[in-house]
């Protein structure tokens, strides 16, 4: 009777804690198979511990060389879109214009758009451009898909600040410029950072639109695909686990940081 | 017009709704301008492109010609309807299991969660910092033919159940439907969970109290106070996950077979290996419209328009 | 103010403001001489905030001119004008320490050695110790007054308040309101100040004008637009009126005599600022507190020549230091009546009938033709504001 009683008051946090279990098992998954050996091409099976792979990441022929190139690309294109998204999202939100509308329709698009949809059709423009499909037509694809979400995410940010902080520096002798470096800028960094960060990682996890507009040149995604043709090196699950706990510190120490300076504060 | 000339009240600081701008009538375009070029010419003319194409004839040797042939699409609808059909549903049902399997998970982050909040919160954000292939071909291992997914299921006769019911094949999981929908699933489900959390999270908790003050049980609470007010998180939770899976071709070839293969496989397989490229493209062109009528109509329906 | 200095003096010539039709401000022409207080009183929506914004420059007028002393500002952008804005809900830079907030104007105006005069006025303020704070961790009180420091340290003209009070709690208000007229009185600057709050306007300020609808009611003295009401809106907007409509009876030199329901009353003839025909309408005024309570049974007892009124108590509430009595009389169905509570009259209770009677030289007289209610506070206003 009182274990029924309490499966009923806790139904929803164990009903959550399974989902979050199923989110977890395939990174469950990777980590344990990081250190497996083996036998034949595919890293399915649970052969043997081994830690051959860990000592030797870039052991297999292109992944390193893949990986760099997804690295400088998202970086590139964290650039482009932030820099770009950041500019309209301004604009979005400071001033009133004619064109507002379609404006927010071209950017809301894109999210609301199969990238298979955007994959096709921007390759049908390079091929009837004759454009070389390489690194430069992934970095303008991947600007294009993230620059929506960067205008999202600082949009919101900048939206919740108060106008008359911008009012403020203007009544305290600072020029135009001087209120957007001095007093705009630092109060929209977290949303900016923010909207970098997502299109970062967009970026460098992109594989549908980068498989139709790369040609030959080989990004990480693009080799874990081919490799799930060929064979899968357990080196892909090393460098799975690595950047999952590169992530999970990143974040934790941000909020360890943060959490420090409020209590310094208090 | 009053906020206009008026200082909004003190304790309720809003933005005001015309920031004054005594120079410059441009400058809002020149923000634009760069962004809004970049997105014309790399989002909205490749349609454009893609439009011409569809209505195009002719062979990669020859090169192609636009020459308004409509028939293409008829060719392609009738050719590759069980693709478009199955999109639809494996897409419809990974949505609704996300909604399902996450639900829960954002209302235990929004109000059971206590101090272990901001952990589950990285723990959810934190596999997209994995590369989604390298966990998608995870799920291989998991699912694998005589592992214990699989044994569990045949142990309890479910595997049966399913195979009746044509989800599965035989004794296996993998290359099967189920496959496809439990990777959909996987992958979109924190597509599902953010925007619930957002809006789960703004409710007052002073809601539920006054809930309970008014004679609610906790489960008429949740059905009449706490879901209603958490409906925008549910609709844009289900259109981030609707859209991108309904494209998605990663699932189908890598967990699926060639009985499960969706719309976006016959047009990556099109574009890519294939080269029939006015095919393609009018697979994409239906592609595109469907999912934008699906998705205007579910918002007027859902009567939240200010998504963006 | 001894020196007939008038570099500080605001001139606001014909200056007026739309947005598409609406009007903000009808044209207006307003002089403030350098150093005083001067408040902007007026209910949201009136005017008084764009108004003040167009002297910051934050607003660009659609007509007119602003000056300072003798220099014409009017195409000046806000960082080029020797004024200086207190901001509703403060507007402090939450990214910058109390210091940097403090220290902004200066650096911007290229002053390197900011250090001591931070100091000094974070001194001025009393909030030295709080120099390297993050403004968030600061009081509302505090708050206030790193935005008065901010503005003050750059020894504008002219200081622009607009609301500075609205967001702290009763208490402290009335504190910070003798606090910011004490750093008026000691730095001599001119202070412009936007309230909606009638009472801080008429405690703080020497000259206060009333708007409504984008108009300029009356200006003047605290007690002068309370003793002497010019409109309506003034009457029921500074404090509470008493409006009666009635008919001019007789004119005699500088007394006019009233008929008010079946009575008469008697209206000194400078203080009635509508024109007077013999039959036409006015509008007779009284204030609550002139007013005094007689239950009728001792009418006889009332001296001659005052004028009265007869009717029911209606409505009594104690508070203190006064009683409000609403009364239903013939000529008004809610008068209102507060009687010090010196020597209370127990049978003047809810039902008792009442004699009202006061000074004629309380009297004023108001145009006719005004809304009799324009200014009343209602409760959904009240709710919104």
């Amino acid at each position: 009777m009182t274990l029924v009683r309490w499966l009923k008051r806790h139904l929803v946090v164990l009903a959550g804690l399974l989902t979050l279990g199923y989110l977890l098992l395939p990174n469950v998954v990777v980590t344990v198979f990081s250190f497996n050996n083996p036998k034949g091409r595919f890293n399915y099976e649970w052969q043997q511990f081994s830690t051959d792979a860990w000592t030797d990441p870039c052991g297999v022929a292109d992944l390193c060389g893949s990986l760099s190139l997804s690295l400088q690309i998202a970086a590139w294109a964290t650039l482009g879109a932030t820099v770009l998204g950041t500019l309209i999202a301004f604009a979005l939100v400071r001033y009133r214009f004619r064109a507002r509308g379609a404006v927010n329709s071209l950017i809301f698009l894109p999210m609301a758009m199969p990238e298979v949809v955007m994959a096709a059709s921007l390759l049908t423009l390079f091929l009837n451009m004759g454009a070389q499909l390489g690194f430069w037509t992934i970095l303008i694809a991947h600007i294009m898909f993230c620059l929506s979400f960067v205008v999202t995410a600082v949009k919101a940010r900048v939206m919740s600040m108060d106008p008359k902080l911008e009012e403020a520096a203007r009544d305290l002798y600072a020029g135009p410029i001087q209120t957007f470096v001095r007093v705009t800028l630092p109060i929209a960094a977290p949303g900016i950072a923010a909207g970098a960060l997502l299109a970062f990682a967009l970026s460098f996890d992109d594989f549908i639109i980068t498989n139709f507009n790369a040609g030959a040149t080989v990004t990480f995604p693009m080799f874990v695909w081919g490799s799930a043709q060929r064979g899968t090196p357990v080196q892909i699950n090393v460098i799975g686990t690595a950047m999952f706990i590169v992530a999970v510190l990143i974040v934790l120490s941000g909020m360890v940081i943060s959490g420090r300076r409020k209590r310094q504060r208090a | 017009m009053t906020t206009v000339t008026e200082a909004p009240p003190p304790l309720a600081p809003t933005p005001q709704k015309k920031p004054p701008r005594r120079r410059g009538r441009l400058t809002p375009y020149w923000l634009l301008l760069p962004g809004i070029l970049w997105l014309l010419l790399f989002f909205a003319l490749p349609m454009v492109y893609q439009a011409s194409t569809s209505v195009q004839t002719g062979s990669l040797e020859e090169g192609y010609e636009v020459t308004w042939h409509f028939a293409t699409y008829w060719d392609a609808v009738s050719e590759y309807w069980p693709q478009f059909l199955r999109s639809v549903l494996y897409a419809g049902t990974a949505t609704a299991l996300c909604l399902l399997l996450g639900y829960p998970l954002a209302y235990l982050i929004a109000f059971r969660a206590g101090r272990w909040r901001n952990l589950i919160l990285i723990l959810v954000i934190a596999p997209f910092f994995t590369s989604f292939l390298i966990r998608t071909l995870a799920w291989k291992t998991i699912l694998a033919d005589g592992g214990p997914v699989v044994g569990a299921l045949n142990s309890l006769h479910l595997l049966d159940v399913t195979s009746w019911l044509g989800i599965t094949a035989g004794d296996r999981v993998l290359a099967t439907p189920l496959a496809v929908v439990c990777g959909l699933t996987y992958n979109f489900l924190p597509f599902m969970i953010l925007p619930l959390y957002t809006s789960l999270e703004r409710i007052d908790g002073r809601l539920h109290e006054a809930a309970h003050d008014l004679y609610a049980k906790p489960f008429t609470t949740f059905r009449k106070v706490t879901f209603p007010l958490s409906m925008p998180g549910v609709v844009s939770g289900t259109l981030l996950t609707f859209i991108p899976a309904s494209g998605d071709y990663v699932n189908a070839d890598l967990l699926g077979s060639t009985d499960t293969r969706m719309v976006g496989n016959v047009i990556q397989g099109q574009f890519l290996r294939v080269l029939d490229y006015p095919t393609a493209a009018a697979l994409s062109f239906i592609l595109m419209a469907a999912i934008l009528i699906i998705v205007t109509l579910y918002i007027r329906k859902s009567g939240t328009e200010d998504l963006v | 103010m001894m020196t007939k200095d008038t570099s500080g003096d605001v001139r606001l010539s014909g200056i007026s403001k739309t947005y598409g039709s609406f009007t903000a401000v009808h044209p207006l022409d307003l002089t403030v001489p350098q150093g005083s207080f001067f408040a902007l009183l007026g209910a949201s929506g009136c005017g008084k905030t764009t108004t003040l914004r167009m002297i910051a420059g934050l607003e660009e007028p659609t007509s007119g001119s602003v000056s300072l002393g003798d220099q014409d500002v009017t195409n000046l952008p806000p960082y080029k004008r020797p004024v200086n804005t207190v901001f509703q809900s403060y507007a402090l830079f939450p990214h910058l320490d109390i210091f940097e907030n403090v220290a902004f104007g200066l650096r911007r105006r290229g002053i390197k050695s900011v250090k001591k005069q931070v100091e000094e006025m974070l001194e001025l303020v009393q909030l030295g110790e709080q120099a390297r704070k993050k403004p968030h961790q600061l009081s509302g009180g505090q708050q206030q007054r790193v935005a008065v420091a901010r503005a003050l340290i750059n020894h504008p003209k002219v200081l622009l308040l607009d609301e500075p009070l609205g967001a702290l709690d009763l208490k402290l208000r009335r504190q910070m309101q003798l606090e910011l007229k004490r750093i008026q009185t000691e730095v001599g600057i001119t202070f412009i100040h936007v309230t909606h709050d009638q009472e801080e306007a008429m405690t703080m300020a020497d000259t206060v004008a009333v708007m409504n609808a984008g108009r300029v009611e009356q200006l003047g003295s605290p007690a002068d637009l309370y003793e002497n009401p010019n409109t309506t809106f003034v009457a029921n907007f500074l404090g509470t009126s008493n409006l009666i409509e009635a008919e001019v009876d007789t004119k005699s030199g500088d007394e006019i005599v009233l008929k008010a329901g079946g009575g008469k009353l008697s209206l000194p003839a400078a203080r009635c600022s509508a024109p007077t025909t013999t039959g036409g309408k006015v509008l007779v005024g009284i204030r609550p507190e002139k007013i005094s309570l007689t239950h009728a049974d001792d009418a006889g007892g009332i001296p001659e020549g005052r004028n009265r009124i007869t009717g029911k108590i209606a409505d009594s509430s104690f508070i203190g230091v006064s009683t409000q009595y609403v009364i239903d009389s013939p000529v008004c169905p809610e008068f209102e009546v507060y009687a010090q509570n010196i020597d209370r009259d127990a049978r003047l209770i809810p039902g008792a009938d009442v004699v009202l009677h006061w000074n004629p030289a309380h009297t004023f007289g108001l145009d006719a033709t005004q809304d009799i209610d324009a200014g009343v506070e209602t409760v959904g206003e009240e709710a919104s504001a």
